[in-house]
């Protein structure tokens, strides 16, 4: 990828994301958010991750910004926020951020290996297509094309699919969790405070 | 040329402006979006390791299982996440955290 597209994905992402934090309005730091989102995803795609680029579309910046819209109107906040900033802390988060963002700059600028470009590590393809033992996987690496979304699915369930059916059990805990927690008390129960 | 450390280097700024939202916002919504971004951030991090580490000359694609283990543990965590603000709201008509300070001495 060119250095330009990075630069320019690298500042959609940034640049929205303060727009989230200084943002008045909820509604205007959740569309930041996904415009956020949608840029950090071409950043995963520029990485030749491009089952979790689109993952990052479709959940993120599609599922779970809808939730966040949909909550904020559903709650009807948009007047919420309307009281003067407290300066104190303004200043202690954006001191915390800027300190944090050097310590990191000061922990890259001694990290030699971080110093490879994408053009120092290219994609083997044909020494991939020879350990891979899957037909599908190994014709497309061996015509050179990088089959990511079935790589991944073959890690996850070759790997991983013990972790796999956890975190089905937890989704499912988690559905049920969100219809208890947003049923709304019929009988002399406490309510959720 | 672009370096896995410029990468990391957004990844760090990106976590950075994370927490500083969650440390200046007071809307509990805002707040929540914050620690979205600050997991994605994260996220980005994985997946320039997984690039940078070949493994036969394919991206690493352990680290980015982990990527999809995340999102998913991420997208369960807003569901719940939003259902306790939205009864939050019923009890205090209001999404502001200085309205809740039952546990405070």
């Amino acid at each position: 990828m060119p250095s330009v597209l990075f630069y320019l994905f690298a500042a959609i992402t940034l640049l929205f994301g303060v727009g989230v934090v200084v943002a008045r309005n909820p509604v205007a730091s959740a569309l930041s958010l996904v415009c956020s989102f949608t840029g950090l995803a071409a950043l995963f795609i520029s990485l030749d991750a491009y089952f979790i680029g689109t993952l990052q579309i479709l959940v993120y910046a599609g599922a779970v910004m809808v939730l966040f819209l949909f909550i904020i109107m559903l709650l009807d906040i948009k007047a919420a926020e309307g009281r003067q900033t407290n300066y104190a802390t303004a200043v202690g988060g954006l001191l915390l951020a800027v300190l944090f963002t050097v310590q990191i700059a000061m922990v890259l600028g001694d990290f030699k290996e971080g110093n490879k470009t994408l053009a120092d590590q290219t994609l083997n393809l044909g020494a991939a297509a020879s350990k891979t033992s899957l037909n599908t996987i190994k014709d497309e690496l061996a015509e050179g094309t990088l089959p990511d979304a079935k790589l991944m699915g073959f890690t996850l369930f070759d790997k991983y699919p013990f972790q796999l059916q956890v975190v089905g059990l937890l989704l499912l805990a988690g559905t049920v969790g969100v219809v208890v927690l947003s049923k709304r008390d019929r009988g002399g129960k406490e309510e959720v405070s | 040329m672009i370096t896995l450390n410029d990468y990391l280097l957004v990844a760090g700024i990106l976590f950075a402006i994370g927490l500083a939202g969650v440390v200046v916002r007071r809307n509990i919504i805002v707040i929540y979006m914050c620690l979205e971004m600050m997991l994605s951030a994260a996220n980005l991090t994985l997946v320039a390791f997984s690039r940078f580490h070949l493994v036969d000359g394919a991206p690493d694609y352990a680290a980015q299982s982990l990527v999809f283990f995340t999102i998913t543990v991420a997208a369960a965590e807003v569901a719940v996440g939003l259902a306790i603000i939205v009864a939050l709201f019923r009890a205090k008509q209001s999404v502001d955290v200085e309205s809740v300070t039952k546990l405070k001495g």
